[in-house]
């Protein structure tokens, strides 16, 4: 594996989301509220740039506007009681405390925090210690996965009962699925998350609850009644390992994306269903083995793909499928490390990236990354709000049934 | 601490709503209201009302300047798109914090290599860099000064500054945005005095040149330099021969309070004010700075006619339609909405957090007058789920007021907008008027950032 640059350094590109969006973002359509422990700026910087549903969408998320006499003093009774304070008007379902990175320094105790205000409220309050330091992956997916340990009910009677109604319908063999890890930040607003629902229900499925875009609160509450999970972004794979230990769900890791991987997709996902065995769907598929070369200026042909790990891998095994072309991957977020491999490569800054765009033929990437791309290699624009936030939004495609198209448009065919 | 008042529950016209019970909205009578807090302090929410200028905007009025931040992933995000957004992106670059830095504690080495690299990848060397650092270098004792020194050695010819983007340290000193309007001056270097050079510091958009502010100096043969005209580094550094310079915000203080003490330019803090009897003072002031005769006080009467009569005709056209006002389109918005109420118009609420020095007189004088004057706060969590839609036509003065009001009438300005003086008053009723017929895209508009910085949404 290259070694990953010490400077940490970005001439011209962007930053992707932090922790603390990320677990804004999870929650923002559940009925919480969530509470960012700061100064001041990542308010403005989560509800301007990671969430194009704060217009029209009230959900509560707040800052606690942190100073430097609180911080120096370790005075978390400030955080404690306005938190309870706002928490008494306006009664959130649940409670969500987010770190940032003067707490981190000053070691704020936040499932201390969390439990004290628990006690106080009666609200479930979960306590995320982020740092603002890591990618929103990390901060979802704590979120996501605290949702399923503390929000998810038990199975019913009812439930089991009427599941074991369900077997003896015509429909009784549609597995019930639940779509794990959707946030804008990976799937903006432009209905992926409905034609994602739309896709796996047109292929024999049934979905129980999107996590977490259109899905209410309830639905995810009752979400260890499914079959299957899909984990459709690395947001959403620690949840589904959370669901896996505490009611047998097995889960599938694959975005749905183009006719043919989403058809592959759901097979899995019945096949899962009937086995209780876990499949990876989105499986490294770069076109020859660029690893032991990046930097050397060698031409390599290959389709690089930069982005989250689960959605860019969905997407290089998609257009496999319909091109005969697969792409290597370079996940410039966190993943877990399962997902990473040789077709799937970590690398977070311009000096890790650069070595690979070098050889590439083909780039797919946000068009904020254009800058460090050759100039001779075909760059192909794929926004991603994570990356570049609102300013491409408009032009975001909705890969579930728009893959052909945007393979006929950039020629990759 | 002001009893607060409380007004009945309304849908919540536009907004999808989760399931939050609608609280009731808080706000305050002026009347009743305590001027230092006029609001209790707890979680904050921020309006999607985006058109002040950040830290960002601001560096970027030193031509040719190039910014570097050196913060965590989660606070270059917002900066690192604020560049973006305003087609800037390759006048900025990143440094990234992480949590190895914190752990090992270079954060001196980190930002000495990670600034040379980025400097030797700039395409020309620019002649100035804007260093931001943040709350964790404050917070982990970095030596700041050992930074900039060894930065200075390796590249003698390019001008470094230290800038900040630690909001922790908003309530202790100098918060971040004066310290950011200081620092925008620092690279100014001593020059020769021109005694007919006068330059107007911390604004963000250029004075209109028909403002008395502008006007004056210039009639007296003066040249008035700003930053926001400023076409190359040298127009920059040539401010720095002023013999006078002059702030009108209260956020500009420092910086006119530093080349003072730097530069030997005399500061004249000259505040931004809708009053007759303060706008005559200040350019009293000014001419006697300036060492030209007062104007005339038939002029002055002239100009203060002309207001009256551009305030009744606004009033006429306006009549009692709701006025209401916020705190990011003029520094002192009750200055604006005392200024309004003497002239019959029917203003209902000012929206602001907090006010100050400066607002403390026009404070007690509507207490007085208008005791029923609303005040209502911006970052209060009960603004989040409040009602935002009114059947009845609202006309606001500034972006969080149209939005906290959801009304497409409105005057679009922020941080005063160039106005100043008797002119100011005059633009300004033009502008209500203009807003009061016709009605803007307030959604699309408010949400762009920085005002007048460009912007490629």
């Amino acid at each position: 594996m290259w070694l990953l640059s010490v400077k940490q350094t970005a001439r011209i590109i962007s930053t992707y989301t932090g922790d603390t969006s990320g677990v804004c973002s999870a929650l923002y359509e559940l009925g919480g509220m969530t509470v960012m422990h700061d100064a001041s700026g990542c308010n403005s910087t989560y509800n301007t740039h990671d969430e194009p549903r704060w217009y029209d969408m009230d959900s509560l998320v707040f800052l606690s506007g942190l100073t430097e006499i609180e911080a120096l003093m370790g005075d978390d009774g400030k955080l404690i009681g306005d938190v309870v304070r706002a928490a008494k008007e306006l009664s959130p379902g649940f409670i969500a405390l987010a770190g940032t990175p003067i707490p981190m320094l000053t070691g704020v105790d936040f499932q201390a925090v969390a439990m004290e205000i628990e006690r106080e409220t009666g609200i479930p309050v979960f306590g995320f210690s982020t740092d603002g330091m890591h990618s929103y992956i990390s901060g979802a997916s704590m979120a996501f996965a605290e949702v399923a340990r503390r929000l998810c009910a038990e199975r019913s009677r009812s439930e089991e009962t009427e599941q074991e109604q369900l077997s003896g319908k015509p429909d009784g063999n549609a597995p019930v699925v639940n779509i794990l890890g959707v946030t804008p930040l990976d799937f903006t607003v432009n209905g992926t998350d409905a034609a994602m629902r739309r896709a796996l229900e047109k292929r024999g499925c049934r979905i129980g609850a999107v996590w977490a875009m259109g899905s209410s609160y309830e639905e995810v509450v009752r979400s260890g009644g499914a079959d299957v999970n899909l984990v459709v972004s690395a947001c959403g794979l620690e949840a589904a390992k959370v669901l896996q230990t505490r009611f047998g769900t097995p889960y599938v890791v694959g975005t749905p994306c183009g006719e043919k991987f989403t058809e592959k997709l759901a097979e899995a996902l019945k096949r899962a269903a009937a086995t209780g065995n876990c499949e990876m769907v989105c499986r490294p598929c770069a076109e020859k083995n660029i690893c032991e070369e990046p930097g050397t200026g060698e031409r390599s042909g290959q389709t690089v793909i930069i982005g989250e790990s689960v959605t860019a891998l969905s997407l290089a095994n998609a257009l496999k499928e319909e091109t005969g072309r697969g792409a290597l991957v370079l996940c410039a977020v966190d993943t877990a490390p399962e997902l990473l491999s040789e077709g799937c490569i970590q690398a977070w800054d311009e000096d890790d990236l650069i070595p690979y765009l070098e050889g590439a033929a083909r780039i797919i990437a946000d068009p904020l990354y254009q800058p460090i791309c050759p100039d001779d290699a075909q760059f192909i624009p794929l926004p991603h709000e994570a990356f570049s936030g609102r300013i491409y939004r408009a032009q975001i495609p909705e890969l579930v049934t728009g893959l052909k198209q945007f393979v006929q448009e950039h020629r990759l065919g | 601490m002001s009893k607060l008042v409380k007004k009945q529950n309304m849908p919540a016209g536009g907004l999808k709503r989760l399931g939050h019970e609608a609280p009731e909205v808080v706000s305050v009578t002026i009347g009743k209201a305590d001027f230092r807090a006029p609001f209790v302090s707890g979680l904050e929410y921020s309006a999607p009302a985006r058109g002040t200028w950040n830290i960002v905007h601001v560096g970027m009025l030193i031509p040719g300047a190039h910014e570097i931040f050196v913060c965590a992933q989660g606070c270059l995000r917002g900066v690192v798109l604020t560049a973006a957004e305003m087609g800037a992106a390759d006048r900025f670059s990143t440094i990234a914090i992480r949590q190895n830095n914190v752990l090992e504690g270079d954060l001196e080495g980190q930002i000495i290599e990670g600034v040379e690299d980025i400097i030797q990848k700039l395409p020309e060397k620019p002649p100035a860099v804007l260093v931001y650092t943040s709350c964790i270098h404050h917070f982990m004792g970095c030596d700041l000064e050992l930074v900039y020194r060894t930065l200075r050695e390796k590249f003698p010819d390019i001008d470094f500054t230290d800038c900040y983007m630690n909001p922790i340290m908003r309530k202790s000193g100098l918060n971040p945005d004066q310290t950011m309007r200081r620092q925008l001056y620092s690279l100014l270097k001593p020059r020769e005095k021109n005694l007919r050079s006068v330059s107007l510091v911390g604004n963000d958009f250029a004075f209109d040149h028909t403002s008395e502010l502008y006007a004056l100096p210039v009639s007296a043969g003066y040249k008035v330099r700003e930053i926001t005209t400023c076409k190359t580094y040298e127009d920059y550094q040539a401010m720095a021969e002023s013999s006078i310079c002059i702030t009108t915000f209260p956020a500009a203080a420092a910086a006119g309070q530093m080349l003072e003490e730097k530069l030997g330019q005399k500061h004249l803090y000259l505040p931004f004010s809708f009053d007759y009897k303060e706008i005559t003072e200040n350019l009293r002031r000014l001419c006697e700075v300036l060492g030209i005769e007062p104007m005339d006080p038939a002029e002055i009467s002239r100009r203060i006619d002309a207001c009256e009569q551009a305030l009744n005709e606004a009033h006429e056209l306006i009549g009692q339609t709701p006025v209401i006002i916020d705190y990011t389109a003029f520094p002192r918005p009750l200055s604006l909405a005392r200024l309004l109420l003497a002239h019959g118009f029917h203003v209902t609420a000012v929206y602001a957090d907090s006010f100050t020095g400066d607002e403390k007189e026009d404070f007690e004088v509507l207490s007085r007058e208008n005791p029923d004057l609303l005040l209502y706060p911006t970052v209060h969590t009960c603004m989040r789920v409040a009602p935002r839609e009114n059947e009845e036509k609202i006309l606001a003065v500034g972006q969080k007021a149209a939005y906290f009001a959801g009304t497409d009438y409105f005057v679009n300005i922020v941080e005063g907008g160039g106005m100043y003086g008797f002119d100011g008053i005059l633009k300004l009723t033009e502008m209500m008027c203009r807003a009061f017929r016709e009605p803007k895209d307030a959604r699309a508009l408010i949400q762009i950032k920085g005002m007048g910085c460009g912007c490629c949404l």
